[in-house]
Protein backbone atom coordinates (compact mmCIF):
# COMPACT_ATOMS: atom_id res chain seq x y z
CA UNK A 1 0.00 0.00 0.00
CA UNK A 2 1.25 3.76 -0.83
CA UNK A 3 0.04 6.57 1.22
CA UNK A 4 -1.77 9.30 -1.29
CA UNK A 5 -2.35 12.68 -0.01
CA UNK A 6 -5.73 13.89 -0.74
CA UNK A 7 -5.55 17.82 -1.03
CA UNK A 8 -8.40 20.14 0.90
CA UNK A 9 -10.72 20.08 -1.94
CA UNK A 10 -10.66 16.71 -2.42
CA UNK A 11 -11.33 15.11 0.98
CA UNK A 12 -15.29 15.16 0.92
CA UNK A 13 -14.64 12.47 -1.45
CA UNK A 14 -12.83 10.34 1.73
CA UNK A 15 -14.24 10.91 4.22
CA UNK A 16 -12.42 13.83 5.41
CA UNK A 17 -9.23 12.13 5.56
CA UNK A 18 -5.69 14.07 4.77
CA UNK A 19 -3.98 10.71 3.65
CA UNK A 20 -5.56 7.31 2.13
CA UNK A 21 -3.55 4.13 1.52
CA UNK A 22 -4.27 2.94 -1.95
CA UNK A 23 -2.30 -0.31 -4.10
CA UNK A 24 -1.02 -0.30 -7.10
CA UNK A 25 2.26 -0.52 -9.44
CA UNK A 26 2.35 2.53 -11.30
CA UNK A 27 0.75 5.74 -10.58
CA UNK A 28 -2.22 4.78 -12.68
CA UNK A 29 -3.35 2.01 -10.52
CA UNK A 30 -2.76 3.49 -7.18
CA UNK A 31 -5.08 5.79 -8.70
CA UNK A 32 -7.66 3.78 -9.95
CA UNK A 33 -7.57 1.65 -6.88
CA UNK A 34 -8.27 5.17 -4.98
CA UNK A 35 -11.47 5.37 -6.89
CA UNK A 36 -12.74 2.00 -6.56
CA UNK A 37 -12.33 2.60 -2.76
CA UNK A 38 -13.79 6.26 -3.65
CA UNK A 39 -15.72 6.43 -5.92
CA UNK A 40 -16.26 10.71 -6.08
CA UNK A 41 -12.91 11.10 -6.55
CA UNK A 42 -13.61 9.57 -10.23
CA UNK A 43 -14.61 12.25 -12.32
CA UNK A 44 -12.36 14.71 -9.81
CA UNK A 45 -9.54 13.00 -11.57
CA UNK A 46 -10.03 11.34 -14.72
CA UNK A 47 -11.62 12.46 -18.41
CA UNK A 48 -13.88 10.24 -19.77
CA UNK A 49 -11.01 8.64 -21.80
CA UNK A 50 -9.26 7.27 -18.39
CA UNK A 51 -6.57 10.35 -18.57
CA UNK A 52 -5.30 12.25 -15.58
CA UNK A 53 -7.67 16.02 -16.11
CA UNK A 54 -4.97 18.85 -16.93
CA UNK A 55 -5.99 20.78 -14.20
CA UNK A 56 -4.57 17.75 -11.92
CA UNK A 57 -1.43 17.56 -10.87
CA UNK A 58 0.17 14.16 -9.40
CA UNK A 59 3.61 14.59 -8.00
CA UNK A 60 6.01 11.33 -6.88
CA UNK A 61 8.05 12.62 -4.25
CA UNK A 62 7.97 16.26 -5.19
CA UNK A 63 8.02 15.16 -9.17
CA UNK A 64 5.41 15.78 -11.43
CA UNK A 65 4.44 12.42 -12.71
CA UNK A 66 3.75 14.79 -16.55
CA UNK A 67 7.63 14.48 -16.34
CA UNK A 68 7.86 10.87 -15.46
CA UNK A 69 6.03 8.22 -17.12
CA UNK A 70 2.62 10.19 -16.02
CA UNK A 71 -0.06 6.98 -15.44
CA UNK A 72 2.77 4.47 -16.10
CA UNK A 73 5.18 5.68 -13.36
CA UNK A 74 5.85 3.24 -11.54
CA UNK A 75 5.28 3.55 -7.39
CA UNK A 76 7.04 1.98 -4.44
CA UNK A 77 5.10 1.50 -0.76
CA UNK A 78 7.56 4.42 0.69
CA UNK A 79 6.83 6.86 -2.15
CA UNK A 80 4.83 9.85 -1.47
CA UNK A 81 2.39 11.28 -3.90
CA UNK A 82 0.26 14.28 -4.02
CA UNK A 83 -2.84 14.94 -5.74
CA UNK A 84 -2.74 18.88 -6.16
CA UNK A 85 -5.64 20.63 -8.23
CA UNK A 86 -5.62 23.78 -9.23
CA UNK A 87 -7.13 26.11 -6.01
CA UNK A 88 -9.28 28.80 -6.90
CA UNK A 89 -9.27 30.62 -3.75
CA UNK A 90 -7.51 34.51 -3.00
CA UNK A 91 -10.16 34.72 -0.18
CA UNK B 1 41.82 55.04 37.86
CA UNK B 2 39.73 56.01 40.42
CA UNK B 3 40.67 54.12 43.41
CA UNK B 4 37.20 54.17 44.54
CA UNK B 5 35.48 52.69 41.15
CA UNK B 6 35.06 49.44 40.55
CA UNK B 7 36.03 48.28 36.65
CA UNK B 8 34.72 44.98 35.24
CA UNK B 9 37.73 44.49 33.77
CA UNK B 10 41.16 45.92 34.33
CA UNK B 11 44.30 44.34 32.22
CA UNK B 12 47.31 46.33 32.48
CA UNK B 13 47.35 49.06 30.48
CA UNK B 14 43.62 48.02 28.84
CA UNK B 15 40.32 49.29 30.78
CA UNK B 16 36.96 49.00 30.37
CA UNK B 17 34.26 52.01 30.94
CA UNK B 18 30.86 52.93 31.05
CA UNK B 19 29.14 55.21 27.99
CA UNK B 20 29.48 58.59 30.04
CA UNK B 21 32.84 57.85 31.37
CA UNK B 22 34.37 56.98 27.53
CA UNK B 23 32.61 60.11 26.34
CA UNK B 24 34.39 62.43 28.93
CA UNK B 25 37.75 61.06 27.74
CA UNK B 26 36.65 61.35 24.03
CA UNK B 27 36.22 65.13 25.08
CA UNK B 28 39.41 65.30 26.65
CA UNK B 29 41.15 64.07 23.41
CA UNK B 30 41.12 60.41 23.34
CA UNK B 31 41.39 58.93 20.01
CA UNK B 32 38.32 56.98 19.08
CA UNK B 33 38.28 53.66 16.72
CA UNK B 34 35.40 52.22 15.82
CA UNK B 35 36.27 48.37 15.30
CA UNK B 36 32.47 46.97 13.40
CA UNK B 37 32.20 45.91 9.75
CA UNK B 38 31.70 48.56 7.74
CA UNK B 39 27.87 47.21 6.83
CA UNK B 40 27.67 48.24 10.84
CA UNK B 41 29.34 51.51 10.41
CA UNK B 42 27.47 52.67 7.78
CA UNK B 43 24.57 52.50 10.12
CA UNK B 44 25.59 55.18 12.43
CA UNK B 45 28.83 55.41 14.42
CA UNK B 46 30.47 58.25 16.75
CA UNK B 47 31.54 61.23 16.22
CA UNK B 48 34.74 61.62 15.64
CA UNK B 49 35.30 57.97 15.37
CA UNK B 50 37.58 56.42 12.76
CA UNK B 51 36.46 52.63 11.71
CA UNK B 52 39.02 50.04 11.87
CA UNK B 53 37.18 46.19 11.14
CA UNK B 54 38.79 43.56 13.67
CA UNK B 55 40.92 42.03 11.45
CA UNK B 56 42.83 45.10 10.38
CA UNK B 57 43.39 46.52 13.75
CA UNK B 58 46.51 44.61 14.23
CA UNK B 59 48.13 46.19 10.70
CA UNK B 60 46.41 49.54 10.80
CA UNK B 61 46.35 50.79 14.19
CA UNK B 62 49.89 52.77 14.14
CA UNK B 63 48.57 54.48 11.03
CA UNK B 64 45.68 55.99 12.69
CA UNK B 65 47.26 56.40 16.23
CA UNK B 66 50.90 57.06 15.63
CA UNK B 67 51.55 57.92 20.06
CA UNK B 68 51.37 54.99 21.40
CA UNK B 69 50.93 57.08 24.59
CA UNK B 70 47.78 58.88 23.53
CA UNK B 71 44.70 57.65 25.55
CA UNK B 72 42.48 55.10 22.97
CA UNK B 73 39.05 54.68 23.04
CA UNK B 74 37.69 51.51 21.59
CA UNK B 75 34.43 50.35 20.63
CA UNK B 76 32.33 47.93 19.00
CA UNK B 77 28.60 46.45 19.23
CA UNK B 78 28.34 45.32 22.46
CA UNK B 79 31.91 45.62 23.85
CA UNK B 80 33.77 42.02 23.12
CA UNK B 81 35.15 43.02 20.30
CA UNK B 82 36.49 46.21 20.88
CA UNK B 83 38.29 44.32 24.22
CA UNK B 84 39.91 42.14 21.95
CA UNK B 85 41.11 44.99 19.93
CA UNK B 86 42.20 46.91 22.57
CA UNK B 87 44.14 43.87 23.80
CA UNK B 88 45.78 43.57 20.49
CA UNK B 89 46.78 47.19 21.28
CA UNK B 90 48.02 46.69 23.88
CA UNK B 91 50.32 44.17 22.62
CA UNK B 92 51.79 46.69 20.43
CA UNK B 93 52.61 48.71 23.31
CA UNK B 94 49.43 50.94 23.82
CA UNK B 95 49.62 52.53 26.93
CA UNK B 96 46.28 53.40 27.73
CA UNK B 97 43.73 51.58 25.91
CA UNK B 98 39.98 51.92 27.14
CA UNK B 99 36.93 49.36 25.59
CA UNK B 100 33.86 51.13 26.14
CA UNK B 101 31.40 48.46 28.33
CA UNK B 102 28.02 47.69 26.11
CA UNK B 103 29.13 49.03 22.66
CA UNK B 104 27.56 51.39 20.53
CA UNK B 105 24.06 49.40 21.84
CA UNK B 106 24.75 50.80 25.62
CA UNK B 107 26.44 54.01 24.25
CA UNK B 108 22.52 54.85 22.42
CA UNK B 109 20.83 53.35 24.93
CA UNK B 110 21.72 56.01 27.13
CA UNK B 111 20.56 58.57 24.72
CA UNK B 112 24.58 59.50 23.77
CA UNK B 113 24.24 60.50 20.31
CA UNK B 114 25.66 58.89 16.98
CA UNK B 115 26.13 59.90 13.24
CA UNK B 116 25.90 58.69 10.00
CA UNK B 117 28.99 58.47 7.45
CA UNK B 118 28.83 61.99 5.21
CA UNK B 119 28.37 60.10 1.89
CA UNK B 120 24.96 58.40 3.62
CA UNK B 121 21.83 58.72 1.32
CA UNK B 122 19.26 60.83 2.79
CA UNK B 123 16.98 57.08 2.81
CA UNK B 124 19.68 55.76 5.27
CA UNK B 125 19.22 58.46 7.32
CA UNK B 126 15.78 57.44 7.80
CA UNK B 127 14.85 56.03 11.11
CA UNK B 128 11.62 54.42 9.70
CA UNK B 129 14.04 51.79 8.25
CA UNK B 130 16.95 51.16 10.82
CA UNK B 131 16.05 47.70 11.65
CA UNK B 132 16.59 47.17 7.75
CA UNK B 133 19.58 49.43 7.03
CA UNK B 134 21.68 46.97 10.12
CA UNK B 135 21.20 44.17 7.72
CA UNK B 136 24.28 43.88 5.36
CA UNK B 137 21.16 42.16 3.08
CA UNK B 138 19.13 45.72 2.75
CA UNK B 139 21.37 48.32 3.94
CA UNK B 140 20.91 51.54 2.43
CA UNK B 141 21.61 50.36 -1.16
CA UNK B 142 18.39 47.94 -1.03
CA UNK B 143 16.55 50.54 1.02
CA UNK B 144 16.72 52.51 -1.62
CA UNK B 145 16.11 50.20 -4.48
CA UNK B 146 12.54 49.35 -2.34
CA UNK B 147 11.86 52.86 -2.46
CA UNK B 148 12.05 53.12 -6.11
CA UNK B 149 10.26 49.83 -6.76
CA UNK B 150 6.42 49.16 -7.58
CA UNK B 151 4.56 46.70 -6.71
CA UNK B 152 0.94 45.97 -7.76
CA UNK B 153 -1.36 43.61 -5.88
CA UNK B 154 -4.21 42.32 -7.63
CA UNK B 155 -6.92 42.06 -4.92
CA UNK B 156 -7.25 44.03 -1.52
CA UNK B 157 -8.52 40.76 0.12
CA UNK B 158 -7.30 37.77 2.50
CA UNK B 159 -4.21 37.91 0.84
CA UNK B 160 -3.56 41.48 -0.17
CA UNK B 161 -4.37 43.15 3.66
CA UNK B 162 -1.05 41.68 5.40
CA UNK B 163 0.81 41.84 2.22
CA UNK B 164 0.11 45.41 1.21
CA UNK B 165 0.75 46.56 4.93
CA UNK B 166 3.99 44.74 5.36
CA UNK B 167 5.12 46.10 2.20
CA UNK B 168 4.09 49.22 2.69
CA UNK B 169 5.89 49.22 6.42
CA UNK B 170 8.93 48.11 4.13
CA UNK B 171 9.42 51.31 2.20
CA UNK B 172 8.15 49.84 -1.54
CA UNK B 173 7.77 53.07 -2.87
CA UNK B 174 5.44 52.76 -5.06
CA UNK B 175 1.74 50.20 -4.30
CA UNK B 176 -0.66 49.89 -7.02
CA UNK B 177 -4.09 48.37 -5.90
CA UNK B 178 -6.51 46.66 -8.14
CA UNK B 179 -9.73 45.97 -6.47
CA UNK B 180 -13.37 46.79 -7.72
CA UNK B 181 -15.03 45.83 -5.04
CA UNK B 182 -16.38 47.50 -1.47
CA UNK B 183 -15.73 46.28 2.17
CA UNK B 184 -18.13 43.79 3.33
CA UNK B 185 -18.73 43.03 6.78
CA UNK B 186 -18.11 39.36 6.05
CA UNK B 187 -14.17 40.44 4.92
CA UNK B 188 -13.41 41.58 8.18
CA UNK B 189 -12.64 37.76 9.39
CA UNK B 190 -9.26 38.29 7.93
CA UNK B 191 -8.90 41.40 5.70
CA UNK B 192 -6.89 43.56 8.20
CA UNK B 193 -6.01 46.39 6.35
CA UNK B 194 -9.71 47.46 5.85
CA UNK B 195 -12.01 48.75 8.84
CA UNK B 196 -15.52 48.22 10.44
CA UNK B 197 -16.05 51.90 10.11
CA UNK B 198 -15.34 51.35 6.42
CA UNK B 199 -17.92 48.84 5.76
CA UNK B 200 -19.31 50.06 2.08
CA UNK B 201 -16.01 51.76 1.30
CA UNK B 202 -14.22 51.36 -1.71
CA UNK B 203 -11.45 48.62 -0.79
CA UNK B 204 -8.70 50.51 -2.88
CA UNK B 205 -9.66 53.84 -1.04
CA UNK B 206 -9.50 52.17 2.50
CA UNK B 207 -6.17 50.29 1.78
CA UNK B 208 -4.86 53.31 0.71
CA UNK B 209 -6.23 55.25 3.86
CA UNK B 210 -4.64 52.22 6.10
CA UNK B 211 -1.33 52.48 4.15
CA UNK B 212 -1.00 56.31 4.25
CA UNK B 213 -1.69 56.24 8.04
CA UNK B 214 1.11 53.52 8.54
CA UNK B 215 3.54 54.83 5.88
CA UNK B 216 2.71 58.28 4.20
CA UNK B 217 6.27 57.75 1.88
CA UNK B 218 4.42 55.02 -0.18
CA UNK B 219 2.58 56.37 -3.06
CA UNK B 220 -0.48 54.07 -3.33
CA UNK B 221 -2.26 54.42 -7.25
CA UNK B 222 -5.27 52.99 -6.95
CA UNK B 223 -7.13 50.86 -9.76
CA UNK B 224 -10.83 50.64 -9.08
CA UNK B 225 -11.72 48.49 -11.98
CA UNK B 226 -11.79 44.46 -12.07
CA UNK B 227 -9.30 43.12 -13.98
CA UNK B 228 -9.81 41.99 -17.30
CA UNK B 229 -9.13 40.84 -20.93
CA UNK B 230 -9.51 44.85 -22.00
CA UNK B 231 -7.37 46.60 -19.55
CA UNK B 232 -4.25 43.96 -17.99
CA UNK B 233 -1.86 45.06 -20.12
CA UNK B 234 -2.57 48.67 -19.01
CA UNK B 235 -2.67 48.11 -15.44
CA UNK B 236 0.34 45.69 -14.62
CA UNK B 237 2.86 48.20 -17.44
CA UNK B 238 5.39 49.78 -15.09
CA UNK B 239 5.17 47.53 -12.19
CA UNK B 240 8.36 45.68 -11.18
CA UNK B 241 6.11 42.21 -10.03
CA UNK B 242 2.44 41.48 -9.67
CA UNK B 243 1.41 39.42 -6.84
CA UNK B 244 -1.87 37.38 -7.11
CA UNK B 245 -4.58 38.05 -4.65
CA UNK B 246 -7.28 37.05 -7.29
CA UNK B 247 -9.91 34.83 -6.13
CA UNK B 248 -11.05 33.38 -9.61
CA UNK B 249 -9.71 31.12 -12.28
CA UNK B 250 -10.36 33.61 -14.71
CA UNK B 251 -8.42 36.22 -13.12
CA UNK B 252 -5.97 34.51 -12.82
CA UNK B 253 -5.17 33.22 -16.22
CA UNK B 254 -5.85 36.74 -17.98
CA UNK B 255 -2.82 37.82 -15.33
CA UNK B 256 -0.63 35.10 -15.64
CA UNK B 257 -0.92 35.55 -19.73
CA UNK B 258 -0.68 39.31 -19.41
CA UNK B 259 2.96 38.81 -17.44
CA UNK B 260 3.98 36.52 -19.54
CA UNK B 261 3.37 38.91 -22.59
CA UNK B 262 5.46 41.84 -20.32
CA UNK B 263 7.68 39.69 -18.64
CA UNK B 264 6.53 40.99 -15.16
CA UNK B 265 7.38 38.25 -12.36
CA UNK B 266 4.03 37.35 -10.46
CA UNK B 267 4.37 35.85 -6.88
CA UNK B 268 0.79 33.63 -6.65
CA UNK B 269 -1.00 32.53 -3.66
CA UNK B 270 -4.16 30.76 -3.71
CA UNK B 271 -5.55 29.44 0.29
CA UNK B 272 -8.28 26.58 0.91
CA UNK B 273 -10.00 26.78 4.27
CA UNK B 274 -7.03 25.58 6.10
CA UNK B 275 -4.61 25.02 3.42
CA UNK B 276 -2.44 27.63 1.04
CA UNK B 277 -0.18 27.28 -1.69
CA UNK B 278 2.58 30.00 -3.02
CA UNK B 279 4.83 30.26 -6.04
CA UNK B 280 7.01 32.33 -8.19
CA UNK B 281 6.22 32.92 -11.38
CA UNK B 282 9.55 34.48 -13.53
CA UNK B 283 8.64 34.48 -16.96
CA UNK B 284 11.07 32.61 -19.03
CA UNK B 285 12.87 32.10 -15.96
CA UNK B 286 11.11 29.36 -14.26
CA UNK B 287 6.96 27.94 -15.33
CA UNK B 288 3.89 30.48 -15.09
CA UNK B 289 0.59 29.15 -14.04
CA UNK B 290 -0.47 27.89 -17.51
CA UNK B 291 2.69 25.32 -17.22
CA UNK B 292 1.27 24.44 -13.98
CA UNK B 293 -2.31 24.08 -15.02
CA UNK B 294 -2.92 24.66 -18.72
CA UNK B 295 -6.74 24.97 -18.20
CA UNK B 296 -8.78 25.89 -15.04
CA UNK B 297 -11.39 22.99 -13.28
CA UNK B 298 -15.21 23.55 -14.30
CA UNK B 299 -16.23 25.28 -11.63
CA UNK B 300 -18.04 22.55 -9.48
CA UNK B 301 -14.74 21.14 -8.45
CA UNK B 302 -13.06 24.16 -7.41
CA UNK B 303 -14.87 25.96 -5.10
CA UNK B 304 -13.96 29.56 -4.12
CA UNK B 305 -13.21 30.46 -0.67
CA UNK B 306 -16.94 32.22 -0.35
CA UNK B 307 -18.50 28.36 -0.85
CA UNK B 308 -15.73 26.22 0.77
CA UNK B 309 -14.71 29.17 3.86
CA UNK B 310 -11.02 29.94 4.92
CA UNK B 311 -9.34 30.21 8.42
CA UNK B 312 -8.97 34.17 8.72
CA UNK B 313 -4.79 33.66 9.53
CA UNK B 314 -4.64 31.36 6.37
CA UNK B 315 -4.52 34.06 3.50
CA UNK B 316 -2.51 36.26 5.95
CA UNK B 317 0.05 33.82 6.66
CA UNK B 318 0.28 33.29 2.60
CA UNK B 319 -0.21 36.94 1.97
CA UNK B 320 3.03 37.42 4.17
CA UNK B 321 4.62 34.65 2.37
CA UNK B 322 3.69 36.42 -1.08
CA UNK B 323 5.14 40.10 0.15
CA UNK B 324 8.23 38.42 1.22
CA UNK B 325 9.08 36.41 -2.00
CA UNK B 326 8.11 40.19 -3.43
CA UNK B 327 10.69 41.72 -1.63
CA UNK B 328 12.96 38.81 -2.21
CA UNK B 329 12.34 39.22 -6.14
CA UNK B 330 13.03 42.83 -5.58
CA UNK B 331 16.48 42.74 -3.85
CA UNK B 332 17.60 39.36 -5.55
CA UNK B 333 18.18 38.42 -2.41
CA UNK B 334 17.96 34.18 -1.31
CA UNK B 335 15.96 32.03 -3.30
CA UNK B 336 12.72 33.20 -4.58
CA UNK B 337 10.10 29.99 -4.79
CA UNK B 338 10.48 29.82 -8.47
CA UNK B 339 9.96 26.54 -10.13
CA UNK B 340 8.94 25.43 -6.55
CA UNK B 341 5.25 25.10 -4.79
CA UNK B 342 5.54 25.53 -1.39
CA UNK B 343 2.53 23.95 0.33
CA UNK B 344 1.82 24.39 4.11
CA UNK B 345 -1.02 22.93 5.82
CA UNK B 346 -2.20 24.80 8.79
CA UNK B 347 -3.83 21.88 10.79
CA UNK B 348 -0.50 19.68 10.25
CA UNK B 349 1.29 22.39 10.85
CA UNK B 350 3.73 21.68 7.69
CA UNK B 351 5.12 23.15 4.24
CA UNK B 352 6.24 20.72 1.70
CA UNK B 353 7.18 21.07 -1.77
CA UNK B 354 7.26 20.26 -5.20
CA UNK B 355 8.51 20.60 -8.29
CA UNK B 356 7.39 23.31 -11.17
CA UNK B 357 8.94 22.40 -14.18
CA UNK B 358 8.73 24.94 -17.74
CA UNK B 359 6.56 23.56 -20.09
CA UNK B 360 7.86 23.37 -23.85
CA UNK B 361 4.45 23.89 -25.00
CA UNK B 362 3.13 25.68 -22.37
CA UNK B 363 0.29 28.28 -24.48
CA UNK B 364 1.68 31.08 -22.53
CA UNK B 365 5.68 31.11 -22.45
CA UNK B 366 6.16 27.39 -24.32
CA UNK B 367 8.23 27.95 -27.70
CA UNK B 368 5.24 27.93 -30.05
CA UNK B 369 3.81 30.88 -28.08
CA UNK B 370 7.35 32.86 -28.06
CA UNK B 371 7.97 31.99 -31.38
CA UNK B 372 4.65 33.35 -32.73
CA UNK B 373 4.61 36.56 -30.68
CA UNK B 374 1.09 36.54 -30.06
CA UNK B 375 -0.97 36.50 -26.96
CA UNK B 376 -1.29 33.64 -24.93
CA UNK B 377 -5.07 32.17 -25.63
CA UNK B 378 -7.41 34.11 -23.47
CA UNK B 379 -8.46 31.93 -20.22
CA UNK B 380 -11.25 29.61 -20.29
CA UNK B 381 -14.19 29.32 -18.09
CA UNK B 382 -13.75 30.63 -15.01
CA UNK B 383 -14.55 29.66 -11.24
CA UNK B 384 -15.84 31.56 -8.51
Amino acid sequence: MTSVRIPPVLRVHVGGQKEVDASGATVGDLLRDLVARSPGLGEQLFTADGSLHRFVNVYLNGQDVRYLKVLDTPVGERDAVIILPAMAGGA
Amino acid sequence: MRPDRELPLARGPVREVAPAEAADLIAAGAALIDTRETHEWKAGHLSGATLIPPIEVLDRIAQVVPDKSTTVVVYCAAGARSMRAALQMAQLGYQDVVSMAGGIGLWKAQGLPTELPSDTPAIARNPRYARHLVMPEVGPEGQGKLAQSKVLFIGAGGLGSPGLLYLAAAGVGTLGIVDFDVVDLSNLQRQVIHADDRIGMKKTQSAAQTIRALNPEVKVVAHDEMLTEENVDRLIAGYDVVIDGTDTFETRYTLNDAAVRAAIPVVHASVFRFEGQLSVFVPYEGPCYRCLYPTPPPPELAPGCSVAGVLGVVPGVMGLLQATEAIKVLLRLGDPLVGRLLIWDALDGSFSEVVLRRDPNCPACGQGAVAQGTPAQPALAGAG
